[in-house]
């Protein structure tokens, strides 16, 4: 699938090891994948400078908020974090991406070797698409397209169609939709979602 | 010849991995492991391997630190066993990973003793892991080059 090669993972984990794993399990599904040890040089390589602030954005579309124009070199289509980390844990990063205006698309996945449930559902409600126990297997990572997926259909299509796809997909209002779709969370999608998590838990 | 010799070295590295299940030494993680091996990565496991135990010597030698303190700070020692616990189960080192787990709960209970205890017993884990390795090693190494001869 050709469309696949295009998609960029960025891997952010502390631990050297399952650096290595992450970075074979996402190359194995066919992804191209860069990999950091830390949270802070997760959001340099995204553009996000904590002190600066945004000085590159990692969307193609140019909104009429932007001061600047992209110079994107390298985009990523999902972030998939461990969550204890030294300094920036995983859920901190998760919450600068989703509170910054040019990175709150991204969709952003959290691993961890813990499953505690409270810790699952404060993931989910910052916006995480996902949360993965380690270790994390190749099964798991087919978990992730479709996020990736769901994130180009929405950048490349005009606004008229969004919401056209949108109302396909679930039966809700227009108000609804527009709302979803301007946080970039889809606040019902999480519900359910939740529900699956603690039943498995 | 040298087919039979491959043959042979590697039913002898799939019986003594097979070794490593059945005493718990190694669970299902590292079967994992050796399938994300392929030809574009023949090397793999053997990488994962020695990142493993290099970190993992470093963090050993950290808790032995730690552990010679008279005041023992259990809160570092809790992070370093954290981080061990996490690469044994990234690998598969099931043993490994449960004396990690006994070491966090002595240090949760802040017992220095039983922390020395549970810290022994993940050297002793730890060194019978990796001389276990290091013999897969050498028999991955001896099959590569035979199968290098060949060509």
């Amino acid at each position: 699938m050709a469309a696949d090669s295009e998609f960029h993972v960025l891997a952010v984990d502390d631990s050297i090891i399952d650096r290595k794993l992450i970075e074979r399990l996402l190359k194995t599904s066919s992804f191209q994948v860069t990999t950091v040890d830390s949270g802070s040089k997760a959001l340099e390589f995204l553009g996000l400078h904590e002190d600066d602030g945004i000085i590159n954005t990692n969307t193609p579309s140019v909104s009429p908020n932007n001061h600047q124009w992209c110079l994107q070199e390298v985009e990523v289509n999902l972030v998939i974090t461990d969550y204890c980390m030294p300094g920036m844990t995983g859920y901190d990063l998760l919450k600068k991406i989703k509170e910054s205006s040019s990175l709150k698309n991204i969709p952003v996945v959290i691993m961890s070797s813990e499953n505690v449930p409270s810790r699952i559902s404060r993931c989910l409600e910052e916006g995480a698409e996902e949360f993965l126990l380690k270790p994390v297997r190749l099964s798991d990572l087919n978990k992730l397209r479709p996020h990736m997926l769901k994130t180009k259909i929405k950048d490349h299509q005009e606004p008229e169609k969004q919401d056209k796809e949108e109302k396909q997909q679930q039966p809700q209002s227009n108000n609804n939709n527009r709302k979803a779709m301007e946080e970039g969370i889809s606040t019902e999608k999480i519900r359910p979602r939740l529900n699956g998590i603690t039943a498995m838990v | 010849m040298n087919q039979m010799a491959i043959a042979a070295l590697k039913n002898q590295y799939k019986s003594f991995v097979q070794s490593m299940f059945d005493e718990g030494v190694l669970d299902n993680q590292f079967s994992q492991l050796q399938d994300l091996q392929d030809s574009s990565n023949p090397n793999f496991v053997d990488e994962v391997i020695t990142l493993f135990c290099n970190d993992a010597e470093r963090i050993i030698t950290e808790m032995n630190r730690y552990l010679n303190y008279q005041n023992v700070d259990f809160s570092k020692l809790d992070s370093h066993v954290h981080q061990l616990k996490g690469s044994s189960s990234s690998i598969g080192a099931h043993r490994l990973k449960l004396a990690c787990v006994n070491l966090r709960q002595a240090s949760y209970e802040r017992n220095k003793e039983e922390c020395v205890e549970a810290f022994n017993s993940i050297r002793h884990e730890y060194c019978l892991l990796r001389s276990k390795f290091q013999f897969l090693m050498q028999i991955e190494r001896r099959i590569v080059a035979l199968e290098n001869n060949q060509q």
